[in-house]
């Protein structure tokens, strides 16, 4: 773990030593590397990781810059695409940007690039008036920031309804290293504008890779933004996703979050509400098993009277695997008539399966209505005796019943090629061939 | 057989006084302030304690000075200086009073809402009075019955040199010396406390309370409380008392083990209203208590408690759930108004098989106040089949308290069931309306929503107390309506 910091903050000086050392970002590159300095990787100790130890996973020798890099056809990641429905593609290969694969647009709005948006000069107003501005100053995130030049950027102007989905994916092919990455995003959606994101972190490489992205949202007035994050990694391949959305009056944010695989997942996020009359909404599902851990940390800070919000995670656990959620509430003194609602659900099949769980309502407003529950069991053996009974076999019944469990927040997905590519990954998860209708 | 006259009575008092040996044999009042090793052996010395006795204080002094205090609580305050105060002085037998008249009108008048008799009056406020009558007969004859039973109940100290075998065997195990902070500290130092021993088979025949121990009274800020039930017994134990009282002790860190061994059942139920500080948040007492039971096979450790003082609570009375079958409860209402904190729970420790455990838990904030729920629900592996249900409610009275729920579930098993559920609201101005429209002023009329609000754990305690209980509700929100 020291042994990792050392490294990171000496590459850093040759890392920065490229890059135009007169920049406005080069000083919160340096600010950021300061922290983290400072701060170093959270460890055990902190309540915020209490449950999750990076420890194992930033043993390995990481290179910061993969030496080389592999080219990819778009053969290659078809499986790893929406590729049934008409989208933006940003699509990045071991942390660079692969123009060939991608498509992307400034035709009325800004679908490209962090490094481009960084260089030139007519989005410089842009990138003092939100980069950096509303992620945590913590070490995790500050590391991410004192790297960050490569990324999405997608730049939605007022009154602008983005026509296809976009969809952002970050392949790693190291071939003989194991490699960290530091992906950044920015995505500024304007007054009334609506849009819709995918989000996928692949890894096709036989070492283990581990991404520690950090992404950035602003919502404005009345806008409206969904948002998808598909976690189906391989079990070498681990993912610290910071997420910040900044939400402005009457927006609307949606997030699903599919944890599905990988070695390690922790997401970060934390939705911040300015403005009255938001939406927030954020949904999970989780279905891992051998040795994996997903972690959800979520916040939903409530400053303004007259807003939503809604949480719903449900998790299935087997093997040894490991399932945290540490969901906080935050209203505060102003945010009158507020209603947040909090929904964690677990179910564990196997007896070396583990679940933390820890929602947290701080409520300083007294006419607001906040509720939480959280659950843990296991299915219902009557059900499952039912469904045997009328001749169905033991494991298409156990995954329909896991289906059912998880449908709710299935069924709020907007993009139905998205829903039909999570019930697949669901079903071959569970090892069954039963197709499920939606 | 004579007459007995209450001249008797007076006399028997007098030598019952000096039978239990609370009073006897202390020369010097008060120790200097500070805390070192000198100090821990003059307080044993003091107690007459065995040598086994000092070896435990010190040795949980060497531990505590080792560690730091706990700043993970949701709830701010200046640190008493633990250097300044002085950790032994004698209980005061002199009254602080000639009469009524002298005593804090404000006391008074909450005295009367209680509905406590001047008598009772008087003494609580330690004013002096000939004979409480009442109180102390019941307290004789309460006496003999225990003892035709077999039960055990004394003070700490009597108990530690007449049960040394029982003290030794049970004190600590629950709570190790190096628990916490706090629990280090009161082992090193603990005054005094009670000492409860139910034989097998035995089901108590009354509520246990240290209110009737009248020469209990004032056994300092560090008291130590053990109840051990043997195998299959019954004891209902009652700790405090809903009467206000004047506490001069800014800090209170006691310590409470409770053992109930296979088929017993200890019901706990504390009412705790110590001084809150004043409407400015000036004062008040600081409450630091590690309370926790543990069960054996088919035992049953209930905790209900009614906090309404101290300026600052930190409490979490917990069940380790270790036998078979074993069960769990924790009920709790925590009122905190104008500038208290409350930071409040309990840990349900799932071990054995079968194991059950249920959480109800009310906060009510009004004020400037801060109410914390914080709670741990942990199943082992080895607990199959458990259960645990949980529920936190909350509610809020004006726009400038906080409420605040941190439940932790940690579940390692997957035949485990858990249920856990939170609200925060507010009193609904339809509610009240309804109320007013029937003749029912705003203020009584949250008193009986509060109350109907904490129904489900005011029915948990005793009879009497209960009624006390709901008095002192009233009382404590007195003034939270605009």
């Amino acid at each position: 773990m020291t042994q990792l910091k050392e490294k990171l903050l000496s590459s850093f000086i040759a890392f920065e030593d490229q890059k135009d050392i007169d920049s406005y970002v080069h000083g919160i590159r340096t600010k950021a590397i300061k922290t983290f300095e400072k701060e170093g990787f959270p460890t055990k100790k902190l309540e915020n990781w209490k449950y999750t130890s990076l420890k194992k996973t930033l043993n390995y020798d990481y290179k910061l810059f993969p030496s080389e890099t592999k080219a990819l056809e778009f053969k290659d990641i078809k499986k790893y695409l929406i590729d049934d429905v008409e989208s933006y593609k940003i699509i990045f290969v071991d942390g660079k940007y692969s123009s060939h694969l991608s498509e992307t647009t400034h035709d009325g709005m800004d679908i490209c690039i962090l490094s481009s948006a960084l260089n030139q000069s007519k989005y410089d107003l842009l990138i003092e008036n939100y980069f950096d501005k509303i992620s945590k100053k913590d070490g995790i995130t500050s590391l991410n920031t004192a790297f960050s030049s490569e990324g999405s950027f997608i730049h939605i102007p007022k009154n602008v309804q983005v026509d296809k989905p976009i969809q952002v994916i970050y392949f790693s092919t190291g071939k003989n290293e194991s490699v960290f990455y530091q992906p950044r995003n920015l995505i500024i959606v304007g007054e009334n504008s609506q849009v819709e994101i995918i989000e996928r972190h692949q890894s096709l490489s036989e070492n283990s890779v581990l991404v520690n992205s950090v992404s950035e949202i602003y919502c404005n007035v009345r806008s409206e933004v969904k948002h998808y994050k598909i976690q189906n990694d391989k079990t070498n391949a681990s993912l610290i996703d910071n997420t910040f959305v900044s939400q402005e009056r009457n927006s609307d944010y949606s997030l699903h979050t599919f944890s599905l695989g990988g070695e390690l997942t922790r997401n970060n996020l934390s939705i911040i509400q300015n403005g009255e009359r938001i939406e927030s909404t954020i949904n999970g599902i989780t279905i891992i098993g051998s040795n994996q851990h997903v972690d959800h940390n979520t916040l939903i800070h409530h400053k303004k009277p007259n807003c939503n919000s809604y949480q719903d995670y449900k998790g299935i656990f087997g093997d040894n695997s490991v399932g945290v959620f540490n969901g906080q509430v935050m209203v505060e003194k102003e945010a009158q008539k507020t209603n947040a609602f909090q929904a964690n659900n677990n179910v564990l099949t196997s007896d070396k399966a583990t679940i933390n769980t820890k929602p947290q309502l701080e409520i300083f407003a007294d006419d607001v209505k906040c509720s939480h529950g959280c659950t843990v069991g296991q299915l219902d053996q009557n059900a499952l005796f039912y469904l045997r009974s009328r001749g169905i076999p033991e494991k298409e019944a156990t995954a329909l019943m896991m289906y059912g469990f998880a449908n709710k927040v299935l069924g709020s997905v907007g993009i139905t090629q998205v829903k039909t590519r999570i019930n697949q990954i669901i079903a071959k998860k569970l090892g069954v061939k039963i197709g499920f209708d939606i | 057989m004579s007459k007995y006259t209450e001249d008797d009575l007076k006399k028997e008092l007098e030598t019952k006084e000096y039978e239990y040996g609370f009073y006897t044999d202390i020369e010097s009042d008060t120790l200097p302030v500070g805390l070192n090793e000198e100090i821990i052996i003059a307080i044993s010395k003091k107690k007459e304690e065995p040598e086994w006795m000092t070896e435990w204080r010190l040795d949980a002094f060497k531990k505590w000075q080792e560690m730091s205090e706990p700043e993970w609580a949701n709830v701010k305050y200046e640190k008493p200086d633990l250097q300044k105060i002085s950790y032994y002085s004698a209980p005061s037998n002199k009254p602080k009073y000639n009469s009524l008249d002298e005593v804090d009108p404000e006391l008074l008048e909450t005295f009367k809402k209680l509905g406590i008799s001047v008598d009772e009056q008087k003494k609580l406020a330690g004013v002096a009075v000939d004979v409480v009558i009442d109180s102390v007969s019941v307290a004789t004859s309460f006496k003999d019955t225990l003892k035709e039973k077999g039960i055990i109940f004394c003070s700490m100290n009597e108990a530690i040199k007449e049960h040394p075998e029982l003290v030794k065997k049970y004190i600590g195990t629950v709570i190790p010396k190096t628990d916490n902070y706090y629990a280090a500290l009161n082992s090193a130092v603990f005054s005094d406390g009670s000492f409860c021993y139910i034989p097998k088979g035995v089901k108590c025949p009354m509520e246990l309370s240290t209110y009737f121990r009248i020469n209990e009274a004032g056994t300092g800020q560090f008291e130590r409380t053990l109840v051990v039930a043997d195998k299959g017994s019954y004891v209902s134990y009652l700790e405090g008392c809903s009467a206000p009282s004047r506490n001069e002790n800014q800090l209170h860190a006691a310590v409470v083990e409770l053992i109930a061994l296979d088929d017993a059942e200890i019901k706990y139920s504390t009412v705790q209203n110590w001084f809150p500080g004043d409407s400015d948040g000036n004062g008040g007492v600081f409450n630091f208590v590690t309370k926790r039971g543990l069960c054996e096979n088919n035992a049953k450790i209930s905790w209900t408690q009614v906090e309404t003082g101290s300026a600052v609570t930190w409490k979490y009375p917990s069940c380790v759930l270790k036998g078979k079958n074993s069960v769990g409860e924790f009920y709790s209402i925590a009122v905190t108004n104008n500038f208290q904190q409350a930071d409040t729970g309990t840990k349900m420790i799932h071990l054995g098989e079968n194991t059950k455990s249920t959480i109800i838990s009310k906060g009510i904030s009004a004020g400037k106040s801060q109410n914390s729920y914080r709670g741990l629900v942990q199943i082992s592996p080895r607990a199959k089949n458990s259960r645990n249900f949980s529920q936190c409610d909350s509610l809020l009275i004006g726009n400038e308290c906080g409420a605040h729920t941190f439940p932790y579930i940690e579940t390692k098993n997957k035949s485990a069931q858990i249920e856990h559920e939170a609200t925060t609201s507010k009193i609904g101005e339809d509610q009240i309306f309804y109320c007013n429209q029937r003749g029912i002023d705003t203020e009584k009329a949250i008193a009986l929503i509060v109350n109907g609000f904490s129904k489900e754990v005011l029915n948990k305690l005793p009879m009497e107390f209960a009624v006390e209980a709901q008095k002192l509700l009233e009382i404590s929100l007195e003034g939270s309506v605009g």
